[in-house]
């Protein structure tokens, strides 16, 4: 592909995008007036504006969206330590993969956000079992994704470590572990989208805190404009903790050829 | 030329070495290498020729240490070889070059991992990278250079643990022509510049005669050594001066009589390769 193209590309593909933006947001706004919605079904554009500000001053939208915010962190972080570190493990012990592959295989199948109300019974109304949702939604995209990396390691690769007299360890830090970071950023891209969905969950299941609890509320009260809100504010939690690891994903990855790394995003 | 390789030490040998490994689908052992004897002097060029699963890679995994054999001893500079150890060094076609680093950092991934002293490490690998003429690529990451390159920064990566002995298998079979001439004259020079002693595993006959001092001719399954054939040309150093011998073609002819090119091979391949 040549730049020019590529540039053109670009170019035509970001203005085609706010483009789209511009006609989505006045169909927002003037739609449901066109088609005679009234507005505690779809509420227009303008007005969740305004809620939105009132939420802000009134309803502390801030300190709920930090609350999500908080337990979006720390099941991401938690669950894709635990994910990688399981991932590393069973893939270097193939006896451990092949008997505990029954259980995992159950487990994954198993819909995670289902254990939210059991999470609860057992916590309480408190902000632990909404982040152990997460770490749980989080921790398979990784653990698979390593484990497969660990596996595909070209065992040529091992062998010249080996016959440089490397000991495992060094095996592992100088071979397996840079090997595997470009599927591991694949998995925690899924789970930064994911670990947002346990979260809110949790937060719909049982709390007062967090934008979960505000969309349950507004719920409760028909308050549309604050339910639309809180689906705004969620989307853009979950879209800063995907920017975030793909912003890691570059610097980690800088070494990967430009191609490939535009390729994912 | 021969006499004096007698004389010298004896860096690499195998006796009697037997492998045997298990069939994959259970039915037994499969003899891959049966009483295989040779011995390769200090600064000599030793090429293994045969057919494909004639156990020549085999070879090549006992005496780095990767694979132990069934029967037989394997020995490097005396010591018999009971694991990978700092005296010999291996180079694939394959480069196993590691896209996380850059040419620098990957010539050093040996020496790092031998703990050598990070000032040592940059010198060597300045060292070889301006041998290599790869001095100004020498930030560069891997999938920014050619084939070509690559396969250097590998000889380099090879050389920079400074091995006594260098086992290549098939190391430049991935290149094209052109740019394997170049790289076959460069390990030349490079291993008679500093007399260190190769094992090379290689399908071109032409490259065989033009690197070696000696080509080891091998049987099919089970491998074992058929002839030994010295080459006796000058130049070791320049294969493509040594290209232009008549008597180049001499060698290649013998050889691909011992290897029954064009028989053989052939009519196994008719019969489903089995012996």
């Amino acid at each position: 592909m040549n730049n020019d193209h590529s540039g053109s590309l670009i170019r035509n593909g970001t203005l085609a995008s706010v483009l789209l933006l511009a006609v989505f947001l006045a169909a927002w706004q003037w739609g449901p007036g066109l088609f005679g919605i009234p507005t505690f079904i779809v509420p227009p554009l303008s007005m969740v504006a305004r809620e939105f500000v009132h939420a802000w001053q009134f309803d502390h939208l801030l300190f709920h969206t930090s609350v999500t915010v908080a337990e979006v962190l720390a099941g991401f972080i938690l669950g894709s330590l635990v994910g990688a570190f399981a991932g590393y493990l069973l893939g270097m012990s193939p006896m451990a993969e092949f008997a505990l592959s029954p259980y995992i295989l159950a487990l994954q199948i198993a819909p995670k956000v289902a254990f939210a109300p059991l999470f609860i019974l057992w916590m309480g109304f408190t902000v632990y079992p909404k982040i152990l949702v997460a770490i749980l939604i989080v921790f398979f995209p990784v653990m698979v994704n390593v484990l497969t990396a660990i596996r595909g390691v070209d065992p040529d690769l091992i062998n010249l470590a080996r016959s440089f007299k490397a000991t495992r360890a060094q095996i592992f830090w100088k071979i397996e572990f840079p090997t595997s970071m470009p599927p591991m950023f694949a998995g925690l891209r899924i789970g930064s989208t994911l670990a947002v969905v346990g979260v809110v969950v949790g937060e719909l299941v049982g709390g007062n805190m967090g934008l979960g609890y505000l969309l349950t509320f507004g719920e409760g009260q028909a308050d549309t404009p604050m339910v639309f809100v809180s689906i705004v504010m969620l989307t853009l939690v979950g879209g800063i903790a995907y920017l975030g690891v793909i912003l890691a994903e570059r610097r980690v990855l800088h070494y990967l050829p430009a191609q490939t790394a535009r390729h994912n995003i | 030329m021969a006499v004096e390789f007698l004389m010298s030490v004896v860096r690499l040998e195998y006796r009697h070495v037997t492998m045997r490994f298990a069939r994959s689908d259970g039915g037994g052992a499969l003899t891959a290498l049966s009483g295989v004897s040779f011995g390769v002097h200090d600064g000599e060029v030793v090429s293994l020729i045969g057919p494909s699963g004639c156990g020549k890679s085999t070879l090549l995994n006992i005496g780095s240490g990767l694979a132990a054999p069934s029967d037989g001893l394997a020995f490097v500079d005396g010591e018999r070889i009971e694991g990978p150890n700092a005296h010999v060094a291996f180079m694939l076609q394959k480069d196993l070059l590691l896209p996380w680093r850059t040419v620098t950092e990957n010539v050093m991934l040996g020496v790092e991992i031998q703990h050598v002293r990070p000032a040592e490490r940059r010198l060597r690998a300045r060292r070889l990278l301006d041998n290599f003429n790869l001095a100004e690529f020498s930030g560069h990451y891997p999938h920014q250079l050619s084939g070509g390159m690559r396969q250097r920064v590998a000889l380099a990566r090879t050389l920079a643990v400074d091995p006594h002995v260098l086992l290549l298998d098939e190391p430049f079979s991935a290149v094209d022509a052109q740019t394997r001439m170049v790289l076959q004259r460069d390990l030349a020079q490079t291993l008679s510049r500093s007399r260190k002693t190769a094992l090379l595993i290689t399908h071109d006959l032409l490259e065989a005669v033009t690197l070696s001092d000696r080509v080891l001719v091998m049987s099919a399954r089970p491998g074992t050594i058929i002839d030994e054939i010295a080459i006796d040309l000058p130049q070791r150093d320049d294969p493509i001066a040594r290209r232009r011998e008549p008597r180049v073609n001499d060698y290649v002819a013998r050889l691909m009589d011992r290897l029954d090119i064009g028989h053989a091979v052939i009519e196994k391949q008719a019969t489903g390769g089995a012996i």
